[in-house]
């Protein structure tokens, strides 16, 4: 086990480190300007010019992805944060507590994964206005209720659960048996699902800049680069794979580490 | 370059399949089997009937009169005619009506119904169908010139065959409303649903974001329609279309990209027109600095439309200049395309002159529902950052620009295109006049207003086409906004299906295409 | 039986909220009915004349009432962009985006509960390395890269299928059933990978606990103790996780719809929102609002069977 758990490790983190610091380069120094363009270098492919090719207004895609992952990675920390967050806090009050609270907490968890996403969002910018932080906003309160509904059920399981009660009769505080004893029970599900809503968060900005929320043309994001890219998936595929496989290095980087760190507690 | 595509494509497909594969587990699930659809057995088969793709819903109301959008439209121009009706040419030719005269003075109409029209409800259409159909689209049609043009009908009345339509004053435009007042059933209450008209196909179904299908009208009066049959299919994802074109399935695509054209395979007929559109930087003239008139120049020379067509569309689409596109041959004026030349210390010296000499900076406010608008504003952007101006895109759904930009002005600047619903110049600019409600830049410009006053009453056509060309020239010299191009337009065509042409409107007629034997 | 009726008491006040929450959500953002009906060539006149016709200069409230009132009738309405009843429009769509969901949540649960399984109990170092590495990819590819990837080699160079080729359940259930195999795979995807990690995991930590030891030393088999003990409590947070699952499937299709030309609700939920349709948005949020309470109450009961000592709601 604590072979594996080194394995995964170094592999996430020098995968972390190295995307790390090509996001911080990028808030210095990129090799172009992320937004020059150049009608003779429209969909030029990978070079040693272009690291990732160029995109149909001639922009390196390298630089535009170094910029965009920077911008993606911090909308979407943000967001996972305030999901992940509030949701562990109302689950774990609705899972270990229950009563009357768990009953509100959860029809308001329903209604908001019921509430259509683009409707919110909608609502979020005309009360808000247009600008990068409402879209944190509005996805982080998306992003609340799966991880809620998740930390609840862990909790509810767990505090029937026998060194639970014992911890109880011995005298320990609620908060104690909760974040002691019952969180570390449910990391691996909310590790799991931390990676899967980072990936959601990165895609969800992009599926809402159009509504002016999030990053806006011609700045970049990963996520919206990547639905750029569908339509030139035949002229230029190199588009869609290097912010592709950006997204995925970036996630993976992570998710290896989580998982690493959580094999060797 | 192909090399690299080929292997890039290879490499594409090994992560996809490996992805698959280890997603399925090794489990055996059953593939659906090549579409009975494919390529070749389509073609050899069409059975005298076509699929066309399109990319957007019908999501509108299908009564003549309450249909806006432009896509429906397109569609329904098949389904429904006027008295007369406009020909690829931008001429008006008879459709129910077999003839009409005009009086002396311009101000009575007479037409004479054509024998045999029958709706596609098997009902013969009527004078009184007629007179029905004129009262029901100035009260009801969405389209605020035609209602205005038809308010000044005095007196409609038939005797024998005959209609006569008395106006209060002579309309050299008034043939173009008419054929703008389809002519429909009396006392037909389903329109909006399954709509009935005499045109070449009839509707048969609409499925809501799956099709649309037409069939051919074989009790049309005029030469019928070729085809037995138009299935209309709605893609609402650009890619998808384009895979299903590419695939063969489709007969016929229209408003492609160029890179579409461009990575095209399968052997069609790629035609291009245009997409009659003004396409411009709109520019809210009410507010600053958009109120100087030395800004807007400055922008307009700023602003270099040929290396934005080369960007877009790899220097196809039309330059224009002005509020008028080339399909309208009469009005359009190519030198006033060239009226601002890229020049970008002209433009810094015009701004250090208003007072701008260190650039400022402005929002253009893009629908984000049309990826061209969007595009053309990136460049924008980038254009001009050179003179020193800093400006920002923000997109909005088309319903929040239709509310805030179009409906409350409320913008600095914004980046769409503007068709014309009818077919003549007042279409495109009228709405400039200073207190027209839809002057949604604040257009404010003396001469403009009398130039076009004048152009309206005009009765010699001549003297109006000069009129309105000079409209065209004040919209220009005082660079109302920065025009910018009528956008290029591809169609994608079944090689075996011939006749396809392009209006001057938005519209396809599928009346004339056919399969060549 | 009491508690059935009380579980129908939450699922109608979450409805309720949920429908009078969008209602008003119509009432912040921009735009109305006729913004997108009458277009840009409307004049004023007729924009009022039409507000009137479809009772949009009505106070809110009383709408809502209307529409409530409507709706328990089993009226929901008649849309305003199609001008067809909505009910027809919902009887229409739902089966495609049910069948799509049944589908894809079926490849779920029969592909990753076997090989969760398998990667929890197998003694093989390889394997448990080779499925963890596995899963970690495949939760780090976003889905829509998947679909598009998808649609453009199976659809492009494999042509496997023709997007938007899709025939409806009323022709045929068969070739309907057909054409959805792809992409409820593609949605499938990224839930197997989650489900297996959980399940995986969730195995491991049960196979460290004090009962199963307790058992290995009297004597029963590993095999015996896994089947008798293991997995029934292992299997409790993955049932709360395919709750989620399905819910979030059904609500959450959107991408693969549009990618895959698929006629569902998702993309009928959008475009009306667009177009700023509200009987059709109410009628679908409803619908949504009641699977996914309706999923959540058979999870609690799961949950219940599985685990006695859960005895609460």
């Amino acid at each position: 086990m604590k072979k594996r758990a080194n394995i995964f490790l170094v592999s996430g983190g020098a995968v972390s480190l190295l995307m790390i610091c090509i996001i911080v380069m990028g808030w210095f120094w990129t090799p172009y300007d992320p937004t020059a363009m150049d009608a003779k270098a429209k969909f030029s492919p990978p070079s040693l010019q272009h690291l990732l090719g160029t995109d149909n207004f001639g922009r390196d895609i390298f630089s535009r992805v170094v910029d965009g992952a920077g911008t993606s990675f911090v909308i979407a920390l943000c967001v996972v944060a305030i999901g992940c967050i509030a949701g562990i806090i109302i689950g774990s009050l609705c899972g270990y507590y229950g009563g009357l609270p768990d009953v509100i907490l959860t029809r308001v968890c329903d209604s908001i994964t019921a509430f259509p996403a683009f409707l919110l969002a909608l609502v979020i910018v005309s009360i808000a206005g247009p600008g990068t932080e409402n879209i944190i906003i509005a996805l982080g309160i998306l992003f609340i209720p799966s991880f809620a509904r998740i930390v609840r059920s862990e909790f509810a399981r767990c505090r029937e659960l026998n060194y639970i009660k014992s911890a109880k009769i011995m005298g320990a505080g609620g908060f104690r048996i909760m974040f002691r004893h019952i969180l570390p029970n449910t990391l691996p599900v909310l590790l799991s699902a931390v990676s899967i809503g980072f990936n959601n968060a990165v895609l969800s900005e992009a599926s809402m800049s159009f509504l002016g929320i999030g990053i806006q043309p011609p700045y970049a994001s990963l996520g919206s680069m990547l639905s750029d890219s569908q339509s030139f998936l035949y002229s230029a595929p190199w588009y869609a794979l290097g912010t592709g496989g950006a997204i995925v290095l970036l996630i993976l980087g992570f998710s290896l580490l989580g998982e690493g760190l959580h094999l060797k507690r | 370059m192909a090399v690299i595509k080929r292997i890039l494509a290879v490499f594409l497909a090994m992560a996809v399949t490996a992805g698959l594969l280890c997603g399925c587990g090794g489990t055996t699930t059953q593939n659906p089997g090549p579409s009975d659809e494919t390529t070749d057995s389509s073609r050899a088969d069409h059975g005298n009937e076509i699929t066309v793709g399109i990319a957007q819903d019908l999501d509108d109301s299908l009564d003549p009169n309450l249909m806006t959008a432009a896509g429906t439209r397109e569609v329904m121009f098949n389904v429904f005619e006027g008295l007369v009706k406009p020909n690829s040419d931008g001429d008006y030719v008879c459709a129910v009506a077999s003839d009409y005269e005009k009086s002396e003075d311009g101000l009575t109409y007479t037409f004479t119904l054509r024998d045999g029209v029958v709706f596609h409800n098997g009902q013969s259409c009527t004078t009184d169908d007629v007179i029905y159909s004129f009262e029901t689209c100035a009260a009801t049609s969405v389209t605020s010139a035609v209602v205005t043009a038809l308010s000044a009908i005095t007196d409609i009345s038939a005797q024998g065959n005959t209609i006569t339509i008395t106006l209060s004053a002579p309309n050299p435009d008034f043939i173009s409303y008419v054929s703008s007042v389809y002519i429909m059933p009396k006392g037909y209450t389903e329109q909006s649903t399954a709509p009935v008209g005499t045109g070449p196909f009839r509707f048969v179904s609409r499925s809501v974001q799956e099709n649309f299908i037409l069939e051919r009208n074989e009790d049309y009066y005029g030469e019928a329609a070729k085809l037995d049959k138009v299935t209309y299919k709605i893609y609402e994802d650009n890619n998808a279309l384009f895979t299903a074109l590419n695939s063969g399935a489709l007969d016929l695509v229209a408003h492609l990209t160029i890179d579409q054209v461009n990575n095209l395979s399968n052997g069609y007929n790629v035609l291009e027109g245009t997409m009659n559109l003004v396409q411009a930087l709109y520019l809210n003239n009410a507010v600053e600095p958009f109120d100087n008139e030395l800004v807007r120049q400055a922008l307009c020379y700023a602003v270099d439309v040929d290396s934005m067509l080369e960007f877009t569309a790899e220097g196809h689409g039309t330059k224009l200049g002005s509020s008028m596109y080339p399909a309208f041959g009469k009005y359009f004026d190519p030198a006033l395309a060239e009226a601002y030349p890229y020049d970008v210390e002209k433009a810094k010296k015009l701004l250090a002159e208003a007072g701008y000499e260190n650039g400022f900076s402005f929002t253009i406010t893009v629908p984000s529902n049309y990826q061209p608008h969007v595009d053309t504003a990136v460049v924008l952007v980038e254009q001009l950052k050179a003179v020193g101006i800093d400006a920002q895109i923000q997109q909005v759904e088309w319903n929040t620009w239709l509310t805030e930009v179009y409906g409350n002005r409320n913008f600095e600047a914004t980046v769409c295109g503007f068709d014309a619903s009818t077919l003549n110049a007042s279409a495109l600019l009228a709405r400039w006049v200073s207190d027209n409600d839809k002057n949604m830049i604040n257009y404010n410009n003396a001469l403009y207003d009398e130039t076009f006053a004048q152009a309206q009453s005009a009765a010699d056509e001549s003297e109006q086409t000069a009129l309105y060309k000079q409209c065209l020239e004040i919209l220009s010299d005082t660079a109302a906004n920065v025009y910018l191009q009528d956008l290029a337009d591809f169609v994608a065509v079944n090689p075996e299906l011939q006749g396809f042409t392009f209006y001057p409107l938005y519209v396809i007629d599928m009346s004339c295409l056919y399969f060549a034997d | 039986m009491k508690y059935i009726v009380k579980k129908i008491c939450t699922l109608i006040i979450t409805l309720f909220i949920v429908s009078l929450l969008a209602f008003l959500a119509f009432q912040i953002i921009p735009g109305d009915p006729t913004t997108e009906l009458l277009g840009t060539e409307a004049t004023e006149e007729a924009r009022q004349a039409l507000r009137q016709e479809l009772g949009l200069d009505r106070p809110v409230l009383v709408r809502y009432w209307d529409w409530l009132s409507g709706f328990v009738m089993g009226d929901m309405g008649e849309s305003y962009n199609y001008r067809m009843p909505v009910s027809e429009m919902l009887a229409d769509k739902l089966p495609v985006t049910a069948l799509l969901t049944l589908l894809s949540f079926i490849f779920t649960i029969v592909l990753s509960i076997p090989l969760g399984i398998w990667a929890g109990s197998t003694r093989s170092r390889a394997v448990d390395l080779g499925v963890t590495v596995l899963d970690q990819v495949i939760m780090s590819v976003p889905p829509f890269f998947v679909g598009m990837l998808a649609c453009y080699l199976l659809g492009n160079v494999l042509k496997l299928f023709v997007p938007g080729d899709f025939v409806s359940y009323t022709v045929s259930w068969s070739k309907c059933l057909g054409y959805m195999i792809l992409p409820a795979l593609a949605i499938a995807i990224p839930r197997i990978a989650m489900t297996v990690k959980l399940l995986r995991s969730s195995i491991h930590s049960q196979l460290e606990q004090d009962y199963v030891r307790t058992s290995r030393s009297r004597g029963s088999s590993r095999g015996k103790i896994l089947r008798r003990h293991v997995l029934k409590n292992a299997m409790i947070p993955v049932i709360s996780f395919l709750a989620v699952s399905a819910a979030e499937i059904m609500t959450g299709s959107i991408i693969i719809e549009q990618v895959f030309t698929i006629p569902g609700v998702s993309r009928l939920l959008l475009a009306s929102i667009s177009n700023r349709d509200f009987p059709v948005v109410q009628a679908i949020v409803v619908v949504m609002a009641a699977w996914i309470v309706i999923v959540n109450f058979a999870a609690d009961l799961l949950y219940q069977l599985a685990d006695p000592r859960i005895r609460r709601l």
